[in-house]
């Protein structure tokens, strides 16, 4: 009889529940503090699906998920890669686990999600976010149906293109900053500013009458408040927005003439951006923190017979390319150095003036300060501050952190610089704005015709220019009214612009 | 879960329906063929996806900065598939093959006669051809020792010990002799078939930049794929020039870069001998592609070129495309040459192409005439 070979049968959770409540111990027993987590175990195809929604089993239809999903399954059909696991930010956390995982894999994955559920409800960058966000996803899938059934799939689809187009020009900060002016503020009442008088020459008063005739100081005081008339309309004009204004979508759904359905289409874009946002934000420290979590975990939990799996795994989630930052890798270790240093005491003036290498090196106080400091940088940091703050030339050397940059003339890239300082710089400014460009509504009425002036705050690289000018077609469709965008191009103050008809470029 | 995976579904349809270029066309120009880098033992190999991005406020070039970690000094070069959205874009890094994968590719000429509207190509009614093909189905009593059949020759030693009263059931020795041997052999069968080969030739001249052999890649794997699609077992040939010609591999072939001056008459002498010696045209269905940036050394040999084409090779291909690629100090003449000369020929297609965006109609040239 011939036995076909079968892989393992498929299961859920099954037994896996001992060890998932063993692993939920051990994590509230070190610290660890997350909402409810509901694990539920999906084969490949349902995962890449649930991938290809960015987290979510349900979201409203678009083929941009499609197109995410096609990649999904061929790098999965070729082995490149596969998802062990997914976590949504909700309260409960939803934690997806991939079937084929043997059980060393799930354990580990386990340790990771409560990792991930601890940073999500802990850390500053996610305080304002909407922690019903599955239920929220459901509806907008519920209400772009009904807008498709009514209105029609494709003019549906075409808005919703339009929107993800520019669903990056929001503010992530914003939600922590109070920008409402102050009431008594100057900027709030600006006519009140001090009433102009016309200066007289100083003079006796019975000289008075000749030293400053009166048809002279009437003329000049109607010249003053000319001057201030104009003034005041030019501020109007120019303030609005008052201030620069990052959330480009929120200043389109209050003043752009859209349709209802469009301005909820809008809205619900705007809202799933500015959930997702603090993720990005935050990657390298998330996924460094489960990643030092579900290691720390296992080591407590694994038999003898299950480390050798444990170890292969945990080797592929560190793993360091040649040309690119592992965030795993790079959040897992800044994690372990912060926990070192401040168990050492090496921190405060006293260690950084020191210069003695070796002594350096052999610093130890026995503080123990270590767990204590990074629960609170979990709190406190986001992407941005934590490299800016932890990532140290001793880290930078020791972990073998280096620049490179494309060759022109040799046809390569190559490795510049080892230089910590270099290489820091390299990942801020890779991190700044998500590597997005800073784009701000300048004016909503410029040269009081209702053309929409947008702005490109400048920092060193230009912006694609066809691509520029495409999505300034997509606001044209919803502002309706000419958009401008101010930026530099090869090193000239330009503006690109779109009247509806034809682009123009011209001098700023 | 079932519903959800529908609606992906229908998701995943809608993306390639616009892909193919059914609905939404005006997202045409953001569809980008994407490719994933995998491992297929030690080569690695490329895995179209088509991608579809959206316009948004976005930096153009980078810097070409990035950050990584590990062992090296500066100085030290990092391969291209290491380098982060870099997507094995061919860089000259020593010791990295990118093969393409056989997926779906008879769907990408599908998808490509759909969207160029190219006619199938008629095999020329060659297809009854018989030709002979070995087949290693059959038994013999000679071969050699790497072929013999063991059960076979045991059967036969069983069979003639038994016959002759050697076998001894108490004690079974089979020991075969020499006419026992059985070996496979082939047995001739003849199946009709129809052949196609197509024979590249590419300028690699010194004024042939990166750029420009890119877009031959770029066109000739279109070509190639069209013409695969269409005859199975389509042989490929490569022909390089500079002022002499020479045959290649496709790894050379692509990755040549030469210097010193051009003349094209020796590549297409190289072709007609090829042809000649190997392609008789009645057995073959022949495809002739010339690369060049159109810049030939002399008229003298640009008239001789003409002379070849419409003597010897014209009258036994089915099609000669001679593709013109736009070099950095202008436009050769050697297209307007051909096109001068040889009128009224309807196997002959010169197609000019300016730069990448080019490349899609040049394959329409090229190939809309359903040679």
């Amino acid at each position: 009889m011939v036995v076909k070979h079968k892989g393992p049968p498929g299961r859920g959770l099954g037994h896996l529940k001992i060890s998932r409540d063993q692993i939920r111990d051990l994590a509230l027993k070190e610290g660890l503090d997350f909402f409810d987590v509901i694990f539920e175990s999906l084969n490949d195809e349902e995962m890449n699906m649930v991938a290809a929604h960015g987290g979510f089993p349900n979201r409203y239809p678009h083929w941009t998920f499609g197109m995410e999903y096609q990649r999904l399954k061929k790098s999965y059909e070729y082995g490149l890669h596969r998802i062990y696991e997914m976590v949504i930010n909700n309260d409960p956390c939803y934690a997806y686990l991939l079937k084929s995982n043997n059980d060393v894999d799930q354990k580990m994955v386990m340790a990771h999600v409560y990792g991930h559920c601890d940073f999500f409800k802990n850390n500053i960058a996610f305080r304002e976010t909407n922690r019903k966000m599955l239920d929220v996803m459901a509806n907008h899938a519920t209400r772009v149906r009904q807008f498709q059934d009514k209105f029609g799939v494709g003019v549906v689809e075409d808005f919703i293109d339009i929107c993800k187009s520019i669903e990056d020009l929001i503010d992530p900060h914003g939600v922590f900053i109070d920008r409402q002016v102050k009431p008594n503020s100057s900027l709030m009442n600006p006519e009140e500013e001090e009433y102009q008088v016309v200066k007289k020459i100083p003079a006796k008063e019975y000289m008075n009458g000749y030293v400053n005739p009166k048809e002279v100081v009437l003329q000049k005081q109607k010249q003053l408040d000319a001057e201030r008339e104009k003034q005041k309309q030019i501020k109007k004009r120019q303030h609005f927005p008052e201030n620069p204004q990052k959330d480009v979508l929120l200043f389109l759904i209050e003043h752009a003439p859209l349709e209802d359905w469009q301005k909820e289409i809008l809205c619900m874009v705007r809202e799933e951006a500015y959930y997702f946002a603090p993720q990005a934000e935050t990657k390298i420290m998330n996924e460094g923190w489960a990643t030092y979590w579900h290691q720390k975990l296992m080591m407590r939990l694994l038999t003898g017979a299950e480390i050798v799996d444990f170890a292969d795994h945990h080797a592929g989630t560190i793993a360091a390319g040649p040309g690119q930052i592992n965030p795993y890798r790079l959040g897992w270790q800044l994690w372990k150095d912060i926990e070192d240093r401040w168990n050492k005491g090496m921190f405060g003036s006293e260690y950084e003036d020191c210069d003695d290498y070796e002594e350096r090196k052999n610093w130890d106080k026995k503080l123990g300060l270590g767990k204590e400091k990074i629960f609170q940088v979990r709190q406190v940091c986001n992407d941005i501050t934590f490299i800016d703050e932890f990532f140290t030339e001793e880290f930078c050397r020791e972990n073998r952190y280096y620049t490179y940059e494309y060759n022109k003339d040799k046809g390569y890239y190559m490795i510049v610089d080892r230089d910590w300082r270099v290489t820091k710089r390299a990942l801020l400014s890779r991190l700044t704005n998500f590597g997005h460009p800073f784009i701000f509504i300048e004016d909503g009425n410029f040269r009081n015709s209702g053309i929409l002036l947008l702005k490109h705050r400048y920092e060193g690289i230009d912006l694609r220019q066809d691509y520029a000018q495409d999505t300034l077609v997509n606001l044209f469709k919803i502002w309706s009214r000419p958009v401008l965008l101010q930026t530099m191009i090869g090193g000239k103050e330009l503006v690109l612009s779109f009247n509806g008809d034809k682009h123009i470029i011209f001098k700023a | 879960m079932e519903s959800n995976i529908l609606n992906i579904e229908q998701d995943y349809l809608r993306f390639r329906k616009i892909i193919r270029g059914h609905i939404k066309r005006d997202l045409k120009k953001y569809i980008s063929n994407g490719e994933l880098i995998g491992k297929k033992g030690k080569d690695f190999v490329s895995i179209p996806v088509p991608h579809i991005e959206l316009p948004d406020f976005r930096f153009g070039r980078r810097s070409g900065q990035g950050v990584g970690q590990g062992e090296g000094e500066p100085g030290t070069p990092l391969s291209p598939g290491d380098v982060e959205g870099e997507n094995g874009k061919a860089g000259n890094a020593p010791g990295h093959h990118i093969l393409e994968v056989d997926i779906e590719k008879e769907e990408l000429a599908r998808i490509l006669g759909e969207e160029l509207e190219l006619p199938r190509i008629k095999p020329k009614g060659k297809n009854k051809i018989e030709v002979e093909k070995d087949r290693y189905s059959g038994i013999s009593t000679v071969g050699p020792d790497s072929l013999r059949r063991f059960k076979r020759t045991y059967k036969e030693a069983l069979k003639r010990q038994i016959s002759s009263g050697e076998y001894d059931s108490q004690n079974p020795k089979i020991v075969p002799i020499h006419k026992d041997k059985r070996y496979l052999s082939w047995k001739v069968k003849k199946r009709p078939e129809s052949n196609a080969v197509v024979i590249y030739m590419m300028d690699v001249s010194g004024s042939m930049g990166d750029e420009q052999k890119n877009i031959v890649r770029i066109e000739s794997y279109w070509i190639d794929l069209w013409i695969k699609f269409n005859y199975p077992g389509v042989v490929t040939r490569y022909i390089i020039h500079d002022a002499v010609a020479q045959e290649v591999d496709q790894e050379t072939f692509f990755h040549t870069r030469e210097s010193g001056g051009t003349v094209i008459s020796s590549a297409y002498k190289l072709c007609d001998k090829i042809i000649d010696e190997e392609y008789s045209e009645a057995l073959w269905n022949i495809y002739v592609f010339h690369f060049s940036d159109g810049d030939n050394w002399s008229g003298g040999d640009n008239n001789l070129c003409v002379q070849i084409l419409k003597t010897n090779i014209l009258p036994k291909v089915n099609l000669f495309g001679y593709g013109q690629v736009e070099n950095t100090s202008g436009i050769g003449r050697f297209i307007s040459e051909l096109e001068n000369n040889i009128v009224d020929v309807d196997n002959f297609v010169a197609s000019n192409i300016k730069n990448k965006e080019a490349i899609y109609q040049s394959i329409k040239d090229f190939l809309g005439k359903g040679k």
